[in-house]
């Protein structure tokens, strides 16, 4: 360790205490991100420690990448310079719960999982049904973006983050929002954080709107032999009256990746082997609500269903509807562990176009002998992933041609395309976060307001930002 | 103003795209606040060409620039606050697209709300932000502001519904933010440019998301004697985890107001109503009116009303979306507030309105999104009164630092413009402020759009506050009531 590690390490242990900065290798080695390793991880127990932190890096010219559970930072680019890695993960209390008015404001190292339990006691839920939600915290889903198969029905965090607070790059604590269900006062700051990955600030307190359980839930899944007639199901379930609660298209091989071993060792819970076994496209949909409105979901979806020449329908119901669920949230998580150099494309497009352009990402995998899984939210979005049989040369060149296709043929079609998700050495040359966008010089001017030192998560966003 | 600058507007727009003589600026004084802030004048652009002409104009002359739709904002937003050129896009109101199986359209910012869900209703479709002033306002204005409306309390507001937007930034240069589809890449721009209240952009197309229209509607009136119960009911609705489409609640002073001019069949002489939709699939709504009117009853409603038909329905809607026009036949001056609490301290708070009522003066009246605990109080005053004037503004005040202490906002949906700049403050430290600053003067470094907006510019602030609404001057409209304000 250099003598300024060390001078910076008993800084900031006078900070947080020493027993919250750690600057031993072995530990650091978890807080890798794309081959680079921090100095040092610190811990701090409140937001007014944050600041201090985030201030004196600032001052000293040193990075840090905030993080959680640290399930999401493959995400987006390496950063360029890190120093530090800040884990939020001591900050984990809810500050308030008001059930009554539906509202939450929780800090941001707290477990989905344990805020799963206390809203639950009062019959509430949060729709961040992100993957890794067995260890990511709330900060972590939030700050990533990452979006979920609830969106279907709840949005995005953009639609029910009520306000944050952060610390900007400076190290100066700031707010936004609030913690009331409709509020327009000031700019909205808080849904700049939202998806940055801690390149515009630290979250360290989330205002959240809370929902209540849906009394009970049933999915529905329709096989097809082709995308366009899954495809067709989605639109007439579009112009229809029901509103599933989540709606998602896997690929043949998506779907038998759901059901395979690969999955069963990151979702334990047993699940219905059949409906992701045959070989065909899947649509998969759950709904809520009371017996009467599940039962008129099951006769219109069938009947949709048939219209749209499904091959089989099939109804999950009790048990068998979180494990069916757990998988399709897992998607990401099953995709990355099934190839050692698993490639994702997220791609958005209007859902008409959403055929079209499954075909071309196929035809571009199966062009370049890769292995190929997609799956495709009913809103326009698909997750393309890319299997490569190895990190070779080879196999790298073949997912770059792949990406690159699909990256021009979703501009064509007026979509954006990114790539969250590749093997680290592979980032640079994969054009993680697409082609370039005309808006960009807008999101440099936020970066200048926000962190004008380069403190936080630097590289790690949009053209480096 | 400068003549040059008159000169190259007219050439530009021709002489009819550009207003200037003082009888005609006289309208453009005043939105639907009880702001006053007179323009040097007022210009018509076509199209997003001319609104980058009028941008670079302005900045040659080193004129202020104003965005502005029907003016049915109830926060000054679109008032000339330091004088310049007001920027009307009543000629840009055209539909340019529907997308009719992807639930899109893409229009100019002077399309009239409601005129977009009248075009496409024929598709099973419709634009869900709804403000009571849905009949006038434009949807440019509505993406500047962030406008609620009744609905909003399940489909959520203006943001939640815009996907793209074409922006003039103030160096003149156009953007396009967002995309058709979802999930742009990169930071929100979108969620910033939505409600920032014209002062980073002006807003020349928005692509939004159109809504299916629901299977089945029920409305329900709930009649109370005491305004707690009705309070309670709401309390208890949102506990139990009912999201109805809107809840509405009117008090007594509001209920007599809105029955002699509208003749909805309110109950004159009940203490409170609440005014509730469910919507949905027929089972569900079946399930959700039951039990809305049991709850309405566990906490003594004396009458729950459902209504029979569609005619019933829009007639108990015609009395809450001309509530505020019915308010001004009693007093032609009166003072729409807007603030919002948990939805749990309702009752504590509309006590305590009461109470400030009394303190000041007034008969505060109360109708207001109940269900988001969105409040309306209206003050009314009489605006030739200098000092019932300045009464009804520290009333407000007061009002607003009461939803500030039961944990809540400023504003829920008519903007913070120049009425309540100066109550940020009360809301945010000096280091949110100064971050807010930054932004701003990240796109508008100049101040050139909408200067004087938002964030508390200093000293200026109570000079306006003392100064009473211009009444009565050349035929100038009795302030803010005849304009249909947004709710």
């Amino acid at each position: 360790m250099s003598i300024a590690s060390i001078t910076a390490s008993s800084r900031l242990a006078g900070i947080v205490g020493p027993a919250h900065v750690v600057s031993e290798s072995p530990e650091l080695s978890a807080y890798e991100i794309g081959g680079h390793k921090p100095s040092a991880v610190v811990r701090p127990g409140s937001a007014e420690e944050v600041a201090e932190i985030v201030k004196f890096a600032f001052s000293e010219k040193l990075a840090l990448v905030p993080c959680g559970a640290r399930t999401k930072l493959s995400m987006g680019l390496p950063p360029r310079q890190y120093d530090l890695a800040l884990d939020l993960t001591r900050l984990d209390r809810i500050i308030a719960y008001d059930p009554g008015d539906l509202t939450l404001a929780v800090e941001p190292g707290m477990h989905l999982h344990a805020l799963e339990k206390v809203l639950g006691e009062h019959k509430q839920w949060l729709p961040l049904a992100v993957p890794y939600f067995a260890q990511t915290t709330a900060g972590g889903a939030i700050a990533s973006g990452v979006d979920t198969p609830l969106r279907q029905m709840y949005g995005t965090g953009r639609d029910y983050v009520l306000g944050l607070e952060f610390v900007t790059g400076e190290g100066v604590a700031a707010k936004s929002g609030g913690r009331v269900v409709k509020n327009v006062s000031g700019y909205d700051m808080h849904k700049l954080m939202i998806g940055a990955l801690g390149t515009l600030g630290v979250i360290t307190k989330i205002n959240l709107r809370t929902f209540p359980v849906p009394v009970d839930t049933r999915v529905f899944v329709a096989n097809f032999d082709s995308a366009a007639r899954a495809m067709e199901l989605r639109h007439r379930l579009a112009r229809s009256p029901l509103r599933p609660m989540s709606l998602e298209i896997l690929s043949p091989s998506a779907a038998a990746m759901l059901a395979s071993d690969t999955a069963s060792r990151l979702v334990t819970e047993t699940h219905p082997a059949d409906v992701l076994q045959l070989e065909q496209w899947a649509l998969v949909a759950e709904f809520s609500g009371s017996e009467q409105v599940l039962a008129r979901c099951e006769r219109d979806f069938r009947q949709m269903a048939g219209e749209s020449s499904a091959a089989q329908v099939t109804t999950v119901t009790g048990e068998t509807v979180s494990p069916l669920s757990s998988r399709v949230r897992e998607f990401i998580p099953i995709a990355l562990s099934s190839s050692p150099a698993t490639t994702i494309l997220k791609m958005s497009v209007l859902p008409t176009r959403m055929t079209q352009m499954l075909a071309i990402a196929e035809q571009a995998a199966e062009l370049n002998s890769l292995d190929a899984a997609a799956m495709a939210r009913g809103l326009g979005v698909i997750y393309f992933a890319l299997l490569p049989a190895d990190r070779g040369e080879e196999s790298r060149r073949r997912a770059i041609q792949a990406t690159d296709h699909i990256l021009n043929e979703c501009a064509k079609l007026d979509g954006n395309a990114t790539i969250p998700w590749s093997p680290a050495e592979w980032k640079s040359a994969l054009k993680a976060w697409g082609l370039p966008r005309a808006d960009f010089d807008q999101m440099r001017k936020l970066k200048a307001v926000f962190d004008p030192g380069a403190v936080l998560a630097p590289g790690r966003f949009v053209g480096g930002l | 103003m400068d003549s040059r600058l008159l000169h190259e507007l007219k050439t530009l727009l021709g002489s009819d795209g550009v207003l200037h003589q003082p009888e005609d600026l006289l309208l453009y004084e005043y939105d639907g606040s009880v702001e006053v802030a007179r323009p040097d004048c007022v210009v018509f652009p076509r199209n997003t060409e001319d609104a980058v002409a009028i941008v670079k104009l302005a900045n040659k002359y080193d004129t202020a620039l104003v965005g502005r739709g029907a003016g049915t904002g109830l926060s000054g937003g679109a008032l000339a606050r330091q004088g310049g050129i007001v920027t009307v896009f009543s000629r840009m109101n055209r539909i340019l697209e529907v997308d009719v199986e992807n639930q899109r359209a893409t229009v100019q910012p002077g399309v009239v709300n409601l005129d977009l869900s009248v075009a496409v209703v024929h598709t099973g479709l419709h634009f869900a932000p709804d403000p009571s002033s849905q009949k006038a306002c434009t949807i440019g204005g509505n993406v500047s502001e962030n406008s609620g409306g009744p609905h909003t309390l399940a489909y959520g507001v203006t943001t939640n519904h815009v996907l793209g937007l074409r922006v003039v930034l103030p160096t003149g240069e156009v953007v396009r933010l967002g995309s058709e589809a979802v999930d742009a890449a990169g930071y929100d721009l979108l969620g910033v440019f939505v409600g920032s209240e014209g002062t980073l952009a002006l807003v020349t197309e928005i692509t939004v998301k159109l809504t299916c229209n629901p299977e089945a509607v029920k409305t329900l009136l709930a009649v109370y004697d005491k305004v707690d119960d009705a309070t309670e009911t709401v309390a208890e609705i949102t506990r139990r985890g009912i999201t109805p489409a809107a809840c509405e609640m009117f008090d007594s002073w509001t209920i007599r107001a809105v029955e002699e001019y509208v003749h909805a069949g309110y109950p004159i002489g009940a203490a409170a109503l609440l005014l509730i939709d469910v919507d949905g699939l027929r089972e569900e709504v079946e399930a959700d009116a039951a039990e809305v009117a049991d709850i309405c009853r566990l906490h003594h409603a004396v009458e729950v009303r459902v209504a029979r038909d569609a005619a019933e329905r829009d007639l108990l809607w015609k009395g809450r979306k001309n509530a505020f026009g019915a308010v001004g036949r009693i007093s032609p001056t009166y003072y729409a507030m807007d603030g919002v609490i948990p939805r749990t301290k309702l009752p504590e708070t509309l006590r305590r309105l009461e109470k400030i009522g009394k303190k000041y003066g007034f008969e505060i009246g109360n109708i207001f999104h109940a269900g988001d605990g969105n409040l309306h109080p209206l003050i009314p005053f009489n605006g030739r009164d200098r000092d019932e004037f300045r009464r009804a503004i520290a009333a407000g005040t007061e009002i607003i630092r009461t939803c500030i202490d039961m944990g809540g906002s400023i504003t829920g949906e008519h903007g913070v413009g120049m009425e309540k700049d100066h109550l940020m403050p009360y809301l945010f430290s000096a280091d949110d402020l100064a971050l807010m600053h930054r932004l701003h003067d990240a796109f508008n470094p100049a101040g050139l759009l909408n200067p004087g907006k938002v964030l508390p510019s200093g000293k200026a602030c109570g000079e306006i506050y003392t100064r009473p609404p211009q009444n009565g001057q050349a035929g100038a409209p009795a302030v803010p009531a005849t304009n249909a304000p947004t709710a």
